[in-house]
């Protein structure tokens, strides 16, 4: 039972490490918009990032994906 | 895919007009568009290769207002610097940031679209969309390209963007977000560690075999941990209490801080001179369930502060001065009388005063309801607050500040809110009584087992002020109003003030103005008459060749009659303000316009009768009379179903215009509303809804002008359209920036829902505290158990509200 002495000081110490990140996360503007960093991974603007001869294939299956719609 | 039967519009979702001939191409698919502003803004979207909007949107994009050359100008005056002043900062070497509100975003699509549309411009820095404010943050050089181009390619992709001033509120409540976020998270990581502790705590209680020193440790921890939860999160809850009990009132806060610091100094007596209990769990439980439900409240009230910024857009307090042969650009509150203001076509007359030099028409409808723009010549007044049409004109100051005709409409409106029915009022007494009831009730409990059970007294008076806490009861409205605000907002109908939903709920009347609310608000052809043998189509390419130059409302409509021009050469070409145009071409003289300006040269139409509810455009070639063209108010496309969808829920629908008899009696015929008045002024519109809510109506009135700003102030809930003046938007309870009628009645339907939705919740507020405190005043609960009992009983209240955010 003694290590509880030393365990809960340390949980302790724990919540007070989780309470300056999470006021350093506040701080730093992360809840300022909950919704739109969601979104934002499915938009397709790395068009710019693809290589060329793997743009043209993905093309083709675009269009074998709204045919077969 | 492309149904072709089913015509709407690609873009913007409205219906395809028939013979409509706007389409474009996207993705090798050719798609049918409504009009020539959905046409462009697609082909924007297209040209900048941005496609995939169109497959990750989530509904039908807004439709874009038919900018006019004037109005894209407008976005000039933002480059000044004196304007800029307000909303600019100016970093090291030209580098600019401005907060821009972005009007039209609807779903993540819209984010993406604009991120990627405005950082392709060169010159752009950074830009960045805050989906959930619709709010934007642009950077940009400003050697490279100004503020105007960032906002025109806005516009060109659909939106709308204005500047606005942080500081006056955004700030604010970015700072208030993140303290109530602070203290959330310090009391729900507190809370959660003591209750892990309490948990063991609660077990010592039964377990013989633990010895004194570690149940003592426990209690220390415990404490080091709620004291922070105490005196950083709760510290609002005491400040208000306190701030209550200054001004004599009983607010929310009272038993709340008395409970939370009662049972937090008992605790830390327990802790530091011993004793049976410690409740430092129920503290910090209490304390984080109410912080989650007034950070939930604070979050739909900037919501509806947001919305109400969005309204006030910085432009354009500023004229054009001439002093000694030059023209300056001044801010309006500097001009004196006796100035002389140059207004250009499309400005708006900047203060009253009269012509010095110049003819034009000025368009007054957005003071007076006259639909149609009236000639001034020099020595004429002017008001502040109508629009310039046609040509320049000079005008001399002769009012200014409190004496202008805007300042007179503003002090009325003033006194029509002043004298609003205020519901919140009430419901602020009633939750007065309820905590002087609960704290009479907690004083009695005390004293009755002070004197039967002294050890147990003090635990049971703490579960009594916990289990009654009217948390559930606060909450009941304020979170069921949030959700159907939250919902309506997506559809376009924005609620700037947080008594509307119930008291639309409960409207009995609904009464419009005409111009601009039923109607578009513009003009549009309704009828061609030819003569001497001339075709329609002929005409109409005539027309649109003779008016090509021309500005006035009327004009503007003909000049896009035809698809093309007559292929003719103008000669020379003299306009007429406030009459028409006379050109002469391939020799011949041609005149459009007013009848009796076309009359003077035609000579008499014979056998024609004039419509007196449209408005009549005569052409002639000569003494030759050519057609009549008859142009009329456009009634809005829902508008009829909307009226017929009313009336079938109960409501008596009304129409109050400052028009003239006939056009009022033809729209009001039209629409089959049998309740109709007609050159009405705001004091008059303003005593009919009296008269109405003397006898006992609730009145729901939708306007758009300055002219009905006092009456949406008196009426009890009001609705502005979303192009409307600002005064009517600020004046306004909600407001339609969707433009589109039909949401009224979604409005009615929600707001009803509502009513239903707070009542349940109301009901099971009050049935729980019966329940709950006859328990806990004999003793059968715990403090923890209140606890859980309260915040369960306003889960049950949040989730029955959340059913509203459900479509």
């Amino acid at each position: 039972m003694s290590t509880l002495y030393l365990l809960i000081p340390l949980a302790a110490i724990l919540v007070i490490i989780a309470i300056a990140l999470f006021l350093w996360s506040i701080k730093s503007g992360q809840f300022e918009d909950m919704e739109g960093p969601g979104f934002r991974i499915l938009m397709d603007d790395d068009e710019d990032l693809i290589p060329d001869d793997a743009k043209v294939k993905k093309k083709d299956s675009d269009k074998k994906d709204t045919e077969g719609n | 895919m492309s149904d072709k039967t089913q015509q709407s519009c690609f873009h913007c979702g409205l219906p395809v007009p028939q013979g409509s001939h706007y389409h474009v191409d996207i993705k090798g698919e050719d798609r049918d568009m409504c009009c020539h502003g959905c046409q462009a803004v697609a082909q924007a979207i297209v040209d900048g290769g941005m496609e995939s909007f169109y497959d990750h949107r989530e509904g039908p994009s807004r439709r874009p207002e038919d900018l006019i050359p004037e109005q894209l100008e407008k976005f000039d005056l933002y480059d000044q610097e004196k304007l800029q002043q307000n909303f600019v900062e100016v970093d090291e070497s030209n580098v600019k940031t401005a907060s821009l509100i972005l009007e039209g975003i609807t779903c993540a699509a819209c984010v993406w679209l604009n991120e990627r549309h405005v950082k392709a411009l060169p010159g752009v820095l950074e830009f960045q969309v805050n989906y959930s404010t619709h709010r934007a943050r642009v950077r940009w050089d400003d050697s490279q390209l100004q503020l105007s181009d960032i906002l025109k390619a806005i516009s060109a992709i659909g939106y709308i963007a204005h500047p606005f001033d942080t500081s006056r509120q955004e700030e604010i409540y970015k700072k208030e977000r993140k303290l109530a976020l602070r203290r959330l998270a310090v009391a729900g990581l507190g809370a959660m560690q003591v209750m892990m502790l309490a948990a063991a705590l609660y077990a010592m209680d039964y377990d013989v075999g633990v010895d004194e020193s570690m149940r003592d440790f426990f209690r220390w921890i415990s404490m080091f941990l709620a004291t922070p939860v105490i005196f950083y999160s709760a510290k609002s809850f005491f400040v208000t209490a306190w701030r209550d009990i200054k001004s004599r009132q009983l607010g929310m806060d009272v038993p709340v801080a008395l409970a939370i610091g009662s049972a937090y100094s008992a605790s830390v007596y327990t802790t530091i001179f011993g004793g049976p209990d410690v409740y430092f769990d129920s503290v910090c439980m209490f304390a984080f369930f109410l912080l989650s439900s007034r950070f939930l409240e604070m979050g739909a009230r900037h919501r509806a502060g947001q919305a109400a910024e969005e309204l006030i857009r910085l432009l354009p307090a500023v004229a054009t001065r001439i002093r000694e042969s030059n023209e300056d650009i001044v801010a309006v509150d500097e001009l004196s009388p006796g100035d002389v203001l140059l207004v250009k076509p499309g400005e708006t007359v900047p203060i009253d005063g009269h012509v010095l030099e110049g003819v034009s028409s000025v368009d007054e409808s957005l003071l007076t309801g006259e639909s149609m723009p009236c000639v001034k010549n020099a020595g004429d007044e002017l008001t502040g607050g109508s629009v310039n049409v046609e040509s320049p004109l000079t005008m001399q100051v002769d009012r200014v500040g409190e004496d202008t005709v805007v300042s007179g409409i503003v002090r009325l409106l003033d006194r029509a809110q002043t004298e609003k029915p205020s519901i919140a009022r009430l419901a602020d007494r009633v939750a007065a009584w309820f905590v002087f009831a609960i704290l009479l009730i907690a004083a009695v409990v005390a004293y009755w087992w002070w004197q039967h059970d002294p050890a147990h007294a003090f635990a049971i008076t703490l579960s009594v002020l916990v289990v009654t806490c009217p948390c559930a009861l606060s909450l009941a409205t304020p979170v069921a109003i949030t959700a159907a605000t939250g919902s309506l907002t997506k559809t376009g109908l924005v609620t700037t003030r947080g008594h509307a939903l119930e008291t639309l709920a409960k409207a009995t009347h609904f009464v419009f103005d005409k111009t601009g609310t039923l109607t578009q608000g513009r003009l549009h052809l309704a009828d061609v008459k030819t003569f001497n043998g001339m075709s329609k189509e002929q005409v109409l390419q005539l027309a649109t060749l003779l008016e090509s130059r021309s500005e006035h409302p009327v004009a503007m409509v003909l000049n896009k009659a035809a698809e093309k021009q007559a292929a003719m050469a103008i000669d020379s070409l003299i306009s007429a303000p406030g009459k028409g145009v006379e050109a002469v071409i391939e020799g011949e003289v041609y005149r459009i316009g007013n009848l009796p300006f076309v009359t003077e040269l035609a000579g008499e139409l014979e056998g024609f009768e004039i419509h007196k509810t449209v408005t009549s455009v005569g052409m002639c070639r000569g003494n030759q009379w050519l057609a009549v063209f008859e142009l009329e108010d456009e009634i809005r496309q829902q508008a009829a179903d909307v009226i017929n969808e009313l009336k079938r829920s109960g409501i008596t629908v009304a129409l109050l215009s400052g028009d003239a008899k006939e056009a009022v009696s033809n729209t009001a015929e039209k629409l089959g509303i049998s309740e109709y008045l007609y050159a009405q002024s705001p004091q008059q519109k303003l005593e009919y809804i009296r008269k109405l809510q003397v006898d006992g109506g609730v009145v729901a009135m939708v306007g758009d002008g300055v002219n009905d700003a006092p009456v949406l102030s008196g009426a009890n809930v009001s609705f502005a359209m979303g192009s409307g003046t600002q005064l009517a938007h600020a004046s306004a309870d909600m407001v339609l920036l969707s433009e589109q009628l039909d949401h009224l009645v979604t409005g009615v339907t929600m707001a009803r829902k509502t009513l239903t939705i707070i009542k349940q919740n109301l009901g099971w507020a009050i049935v729980y505290n019966l329940l709950a405190l006859p328990l806990a005043a004999s003793g059968m609960i715990a403090p923890w158990m209140a606890a859980l009992g309260m915040s369960s009983s306003s889960l049950v209240v949040v989730v029955n509200a959340l059913r509203l955010r459900k479509k």
